[in-house]
């Protein structure tokens, strides 16, 4: 009966919401949610291409026999909903098998974008936009990511690899909360559930009110250097995600102010700052340590490394070489720390999308120096260690072992870290 | 609709009828609170008036009354005859699930053991039940007697030197280890430690209590393989702010830490005290004691290995055990016995002052009593090996259910073990608060799932405890057979449920809390058309 009222009263408070972008439309009486379907993501994986970006790689892929997996991943994602929608509306076996997709007005790009899938599910999508059929690309997926926007949807869901993700931020940045369903090669970014299962699961928890929101990274590798042999994340911003609140409900029945659990975490990283005030402050990438910023009233740059001395700001976006310089003239005496948070999804705390804090930088500061900071959701959501992968087999095993991790004000963990 | 359309929508409703059918019934009662079935006017009781002899010696009685006391306008109490008043409590004691009605093994960490009704008894007696918490000491001889006695034992099980009774409950013991840590650091000039370090397989109110103590909380999680701490995560924690470490033992988990005394010594040698919470101390009794692991003090909960009732926030009580050097710093008063007579010492030099009223909870002190002397020493040791094998009897079994399977698979268990529904939860969409709820429809009660931080997926937490038999055992299995069954074949019937329960589900709306009508004056603020 809880799904019943939640919902409903979820539905109302959205009805009450201010007129959306693209307006005219009257105040739907259901949900809107977006699709998109990246038909082409993945298919490099199975064929040994590490990745499916560009025209040439899946012209390769579809040479060596590739099958297209995005939609069936999207598909499964889309029948859990369904019956996740019909519980939530009306909450018995009997009314789970009439009208399905009563509870959600679904929107998509046509074809293998996303029309078919749905219609597949038992959904009546409205659908947008047109594609030429077998050959789309990512502005495909900028442009449906835009009309879908446009269209007033409240979830982007969308099945895709890393790529996918980048278009998406691309085209609609941080301004709607977004849910992947993985279907590529290359999952680095934090924006992606576990399984296509799960990802129903989280928009039938954002339906249903019950889910919280929180940035996570848009990250992306180097395709070629990635067949190379090597990894070079980058951070390209963050977009909002639904997290499963429940996991952690009890922990945060204390605290009923709502998602104050990223400031509680910078009141902890405060905390550090206090207790060694003469130190040169080195502060890495991330919505995590920009909230220590925002508290100390900085305009620290998002994905970028900052440093700071007595709460002053003394150089923004330094590289590698500038953070060398900058720590062979500082004196003896004084010390460097440096405050560092958790890649989301992937537990990376050096080597993915950070490539500034390189060994030299770690060693030059030492392991006392570090302050690790990440909320626990974030750590608990990883369901294992921190990862390290400087490049430099020494300094991995330097990181490797235990470190503590500020995950709020007055709250600790010791965490695991390998290479 | 058609006569044909109709049949087949009769036919269905008896296929999905059969198919819910699990032969329980709760019983469920259309019962309104008192308060909605008030009829103003009748009522129960008629008072006499004021006695002729009384009315000569005070005068009018409402007007000697200060005025202060006396109220403006009558409470706003429901009216209703006796009877009515009867059949509302029976009806809702017929909607209540408890020991007394049936299987309640599911409630792990919770150690639902009997409540010997003779126990209930003594405690109920007019010895006990009429005595005043102010009493000279002289007079409360046989009372002092019991909770002296009562302490030895607790003593003689936890390796420790003195106890007190003052906490009312676990958690209220754990607060009471966090607040003598602080005392002692402060009395040695230390206010500088401020860090409790815990682990994520402890008791919640082991960081809980240590953050109302006003420490910061540094938490360690067990390791994927064996489920223990570490010495090397340990050593990451301990610095010089550590003020000590309060963990549970065994863990939440039902895992023993093999690595317990080398953690104490650590902890000493950085300058801390070390805290054992035994709440749950059903599996180890006699077995283990706390002290001789290295540990400066240990909590027991009397309402849950000692066999004193519990549930519904009834009357708890947590026992906390000291070594000598803490014993200073206990909440005051404690019993002392010197040879002759009993007394209450008040005047302990650095007590951390008073942690609940008078002595403590007496009743339950009384019935653990009675409960540890019927038991005795061989009792206590049998009731441990009893409560461990027939939790090793309930994992065997578990596991033979599909989509079922247990954490730290490689790690003997003690008294109580945690599942998890993770596979079945992929493979199906049915999460353990679905399967728990489809639980209730066959007239047991429903497990517990985990404390936080939730770091089993999808966690299923059950307790046999020594009182129960094969067969309870036996139909909790069986239960999780049929309802596994159905999560693969139909779904939609989990993920509903209960269906044959006193309510459907509960509502979880964390946010709104302070919308939730606790009281009816609150109830008739937030719904003004009623």
């Amino acid at each position: 009966m809880s799904e019943l009222s939640g919902g409903a009263e979820a539905s109302r408070r959205s009805g009450a919401a201010p007129a959306r972008p693209g307006g005219g439309a009257p105040t739907p009486a259901r949900r809107r949610i977006g699709l998109i379907v990246n038909p082409l993501a993945g298919i490099g994986g199975r064929v040994g291409l590490k990745g499916s970006d560009g025209a040439e790689t899946v012209a390769r892929a579809f040479a060596l026999g590739a099958v297209p997996m995005a939609g069936a991943r999207a598909a499964e994602t889309l029948r859990a909903l369904a019956g996740a929608a019909a519980g939530t509306a009306n909450g018995t076996a009997a009314d789970a098998r009439r009208g399905h997709s009563a509870a959600i007005e679904l929107a998509t790009y046509p074809g293998e974008m996303g029309a078919d899938v749905a219609r597949e599910a038992g959904f009546d999508p409205v659908v947008l936009g047109s594609i030429e059929a077998g050959a789309t690309t990512g502005a495909d997926t900028r442009r449906a990511a835009e009309a879908l926007h446009a269209w007033g949807a409240e979830l982007l869901v969308f099945a895709g690899g890393d790529g996918t993700a980048r278009d998406v931020f691309a085209a609609v940045g941080g301004s709607v909360p977004v849910v992947g369903i993985p279907a590529g090669v290359k999952i680095h970014s934090g924006v992606f559930a576990v399984n296509p299962r799960r990802a129903a699961e989280l928009v039938a928890e954002f339906l249903a009110g019950r889910a919280g929101l929180e940035d996570r990274e848009v990250m992306d590798i180097d395709e070629e250097l990635f067949r190379a042999g090597t990894v070079a994340a980058r951070l390209f911003g963050y977009m909002r995600m639904p997290y499963a609140r429940a996991l952690v409900q009890g922990a945060k029945a204390g605290n009923p102010g709502g998602p104050s659990t990223l400031r509680d975490v910078a009141f902890g990283v405060l905390d550090e700052i206090d207790r060694d005030p003469g130190a040169y402050w080195i502060l890495g990438p991330g919505t995590t340590v920009k909230a220590v910023a925002d508290e100390l009233g900085i305009e620290k740059t998002l994905l970028g490394v900052d440093l700071l001395h007595r709460g002053r700001l003394v150089a923004a976006d330094v590289n590698e070489s500038q953070l060398l310089a900058f720590l062979a003239r500082k004196p003896e005496s004084v010390r460097a720390r440096l405050v560092v948070t958790v890649i989301g999804g992937q537990g990376y705390l050096f080597g993915r999308g950070n490539q500034q804090l390189s060994p030299a930088v770690i060693r030059a500061i030492g392991k006392a120096g570090l302050v690790v900071a990440a909320t626990l959701d974030k750590l608990h959501a990883l369901g294992g260690p921190l990862l390290v992968d400087t490049g430099d087999a020494e300094c991995d095993a330097y990181l490797s072992g235990h470190i503590k991790v500020i995950t709020g004000e007055a709250d600790r963990v010791i965490w695991r870290v390998t290479a | 609709m058609t006569h044909i359309d109709e049949q087949a929508a009769e036919a269905d409703r008896y296929l999905e009828y059969q198919a819910i059918d699990t032969g329980y019934r709760a019983v469920r009662w259309h019962e309104k609170t008192l308060y909605e079935q008030s009829r103003p006017g009748s009522t129960n009781a008629i008072l006499p008036p004021v006695e002729p002899g009384i009315v000569a010696l005070v005068g009018d009685v409402a007007a000697a009354l200060p005025a202060a006391a006396r109220r403006a306008r009558p409470p706003e109490m429901p009216e209703l005859s006796e009877p009515e008043i009867l059949r509302h409590y029976i009806r809702c004691s017929q909607m209540t699930y408890g020991y007394d009605s049936g299987n309640s093994m599911g409630l792990g960490t919770c150690t639902m053991k009997y409540s010997p009704r003779i126990n209930e008894q003594l405690a109920a007696s007019p010895k006990v039940k009429a005595l005043h918490p102010l009493q000279p000491e002289e007079t409360i001889q046989g009372i002092l007697e019991i909770m002296y006695g009562m302490r030895n034992w607790l003593c003689e099980l936890g390796g420790m030197d003195e106890v007190t009774f003052q906490p009312r409950g676990g958690g209220h013991g754990a607060f009471t280890d966090a607040c003598m840590i602080r005392a002692y650091h402060h009395a040695r000039g230390d206010d500088h430690r401020d860090e409790i370090i815990t682990c994520a397989v402890s008791h919640p109110c082991n960081p809980a209590t240590a953050s109302a103590a006003g420490f910061k909380v540094i938490s360690l999680y067990p390791d994927e393989i064996t489920g223990e701490l570490g010495i090397d995560a340990l050593k990451a924690a301990i610095s010089d702010r550590t003020a000590g470490i309060m963990m549970t033992a065994p863990y939440d988990t039902g895992v023993f830490d093999s690595q317990i005394a080398e953690y104490a010594r650590l902890v000493h040698e950085a300058g801390g005290v070390v805290s054992l919470d035994q709440a749950n101390f059903n599996g180890v009794m006699t077995r283990m004691r706390a002290g001789d692991l290295g540990a400066d003090m240990v909590h027991f909960n009397l309402h849950k290995t000692f066999s004193t009732p519990h549930g519904s926030y009834g009357p708890g009580a947590g026992a906390v055990a000291v070594k000598k050097a803490f014993r200073d710093f206990l909440p005051v008063p404690v019993v002392e016995f010197d040879g002759t007579k009993y007394r209450l010492n008040s005047d302990l030099p650095h007590t951390i002052g008073k942690v609940g009223t008078f002595m403590g909870m007496v009743p339950n002190v009384v019935k653990a009593y009675a409960w540890v002397l019927s038991m005795g020493a061989d009792g206590l040791r049998e009731a441990s090996e009893w409560a461990v094998i027939n939790n090793n009897y309930l994992i065997k079994k578990l596991l033979e259910v599909r989509g079922v399977e247990i954490s730290w698979p490689n790690r003997r268990k003690l008294q109580e073990a945690r599942f998890s529904l993770a596979k079945l939860h992929d493979e199906t969409g049915v999460s353990t608060t679905d399967f728990n709820y489809r639980l209730a429809d066959f007239g047991v009660q429903t497990y517990f799932e985990s404390h936080v931080p939730r770091i089993v997926d999808e966690p299923v937490t059950p307790e046999p405890t020594e009182s129960i038999s094969k067969e309870d055992v036996d139909q909790f299995v069986a239960a999780f057979h049929h309802i596994s069954a159905e999560a693969y074949s139909n779904a939609e019937i989990v993920k509903t449920a209960p269906h044959r329960s006193i309510v459907h589900r509960e509502i979880h709306d964390y946010e709104n809390l302070t919308q939730v009508p606790f009281t009816w004056r609150v109830w008739k603020r937030t719904h003004p058309d009623g």
